[in-house]
């Protein structure tokens, strides 16, 4: 697993600090004709990101640590190598099919699906099941934005997403290799996927998604674990039935379908109760919806919480 | 008059301890770097680990190896490199104990208790103690050859629960477990099929 391969790039040969700061200024020199509107390239600027009041005020981790610790196995199963295979990951051209119960099925372009809602940055806790967290600036908005325009039927009561899958453009996506079915899927209730803090997200730090994150668009529903913010979104279908998970699939004693943050259901492998926020030498405490319980919490009122992990 | 420290060196040991220092020094410099990744202590437990069930590897690998290569003398090397493995071991133990966990005896003995593949690990560590303890020797000679190998075949047993511990505890990539199983797996085989010719030979040789 460890031997690491010394990283391509040495620090002495990686862009100075001041040139890699102006790389925006860079980029908007370059006449919005001739960029065209199709090269939503990763790590653009985006233009005119509202504020949001659903941001907490707590530290946010550094883009580095963002963007370099993933899990995204259909890039690589270490936390270093999304970062390192995803480089030459195309998002350009993309479409999202949104389609199942609904009254307009459609294909979204990916300059639709940024343009469904004004961009707002919020800062989201992020808490992976392996009992690390961050704190991340997302851009987006929130996923009823996009569901609305397709007007949901009554029949609609779960919301399945699929992340793009192609062995060409991701060589190591084995099922073999990563050890989870592929193409990865996920699945949110009706009433999680319209709830306001679920995030259709393009962006964060102010710019597009880099791949590893997710590019260029994926899910944020901050107070489940990681895994269920789906990433690289191709297809979005409402069901009328509770739809596969990828974890779930894999090892549904370990993983169930709700996921939600939760420091007293443990992971039968491991304590659930803290978590390292990256950056930190002592774990802190994990909260209960990962500390958006005031918010979320009525959604799962009555039902048994170890029950449905 | 005592003679001078290096003329005890053993001057044929001195690149394998170079080169199961090796490791150690790596670290540091990615330390000194701050190149340690997002989460600095989940990488040194993963590191340190990872050099430990090597370590078992190369230890189990010394006595197969003497007779393929026909190089008998490789067995002047296996306690150094058995005490090696107890060094990545411990470095990986106190990782966890004192770094991850800094010293939270509470979660540590919950953990023992709850997670099997903490128990496993901890199975894995402690079998190579008395190892190390008797791995002078002193220990040699008070014990007798006969019986410090037997107490020494627990190593079989540390090869077998890191292998366990590793499988446990990944997520779903289980490859690199599956790699160490097979070689400790090989490793152990060669054995159970040298013991059982020399038993079948031996019966042989003293018919009743």
């Amino acid at each position: 697993m460890l031997i690491k391969k010394p990283a391509d790039i040495r620090y002495s040969e990686v862009t100075p600090k001041h040139v890699y700061l102006n790389r925006r200024s860079f980029l908007a020199g370059i006449p919005a004709a001739f960029l065209g509107a199709r090269e939503l390239l990763a790590g653009a600027k985006l233009a005119n990101v509202g504020k949001s009041k659903l941001s907490i005020d707590e530290k946010q981790n550094t883009y580095k640590d963002v963007s370099t610790y993933n899990n995204y196995y259909e890039f690589g199963t270490q936390k270093e190598e999304p970062s390192q295979n995803s480089q030459k990951f195309k998002t350009s051209p993309w479409t999202v099919s949104v389609e199942g119960h609904v009254a307009k099925p459609r294909k979204f372009s990916l300059e639709e699906i940024m343009a469904v809602a004004p961009l707002e940055e919020r800062i989201y806790r992020h808490r992976c099941v392996e009992r690390w967290s961050i704190v991340v600036p997302w851009v987006g908005y929130s996923l009823s934005e996009l569901l609305k325009k397709v007007e949901p039927t009554s029949k609609a009561t779960f919301v399945a997403f699929e992340t793009y899958w192609d062995l060409k453009q991701m060589p190591l996506a084995t099922p073999e290799r990563a050890g989870i079915p592929l193409p990865y899927v996920e699945g949110l209730r009706m009433d999680e996927a319209m709830h306001p803090l679920t995030m259709l997200s393009v962006g964060m730090f102010g710019e597009t998604l880099p791949p590893q994150d997710g590019a260029p668009v994926r899910l944020t529903v901050p107070w489940k674990y990681g895994f269920k913010s789906i990433k690289s979104i191709v297809k979005i279908k409402l069901v009328g039935s509770m739809p596969p998970a990828t974890w779930n699939i894999t090892n549904a004693h370990e993983y169930g379908f709700y996921s939600n943050v939760n420091p007293t259901v443990d992971h039968p492998r491991w304590s659930q109760s803290k978590e390292r926020r990256l950056g930190e030498f002592r774990e802190r405490q994990t909260v209960i919806f990962n500390g958006y319980g005031d918010q979320v919490a009525s959604l799962y009122a009555g039902m048994d919480l170890k029950k449905y992990y | 008059m005592p003679r001078k420290p290096w003329a005890r060196v053993n001057w044929k040991k001195v690149p394998v301890w170079l080169l199961s220092l090796t490791p150690v020094f790596w670290l540091a410099w990615r330390a000194w770097n701050q190149d340690l990744t997002a989460n600095p202590i989940e990488y040194i437990t993963h590191f340190t680990g990872d050099w430990t069930i090597r370590f078992v590897v190369f230890t189990l690998a010394v006595t197969p190896l003497r007779k393929l290569l026909k190089q008998p003398d490789l067995i002047k090397f296996r306690r150094l490199i058995g005490l090696f493995a107890f060094f990545y071991g411990t470095l990986h133990f106190l990782t966890w104990f004192a770094v991850d966990k800094f010293f939270d005896v509470h979660e540590i003995l919950a953990d023992f208790v709850k997670r099997r593949f903490i128990t496993m690990g901890l199975i894995a560590f402690l079998s190579l103690i008395p190892l190390a303890v008797t791995s002078t020797k002193g220990w040699i000679r008070r014990m007798g050859g006969k019986r410090w190998q037997k107490l020494h075949r627990l190593i079989y047993v540390t090869g077998i629960a890191a292998v366990i511990h590793y499988y446990w505890l990944v997520k779903s990539d289980i490859r690199l477990p599956l790699l160490y199983a097979t070689l400790i797996g090989l490793l152990l085989g060669y054995r159970v099929i040298v013991y059982s010719r020399t038993f079948s030979a031996s019966s042989l040789k003293n018919p009743r």
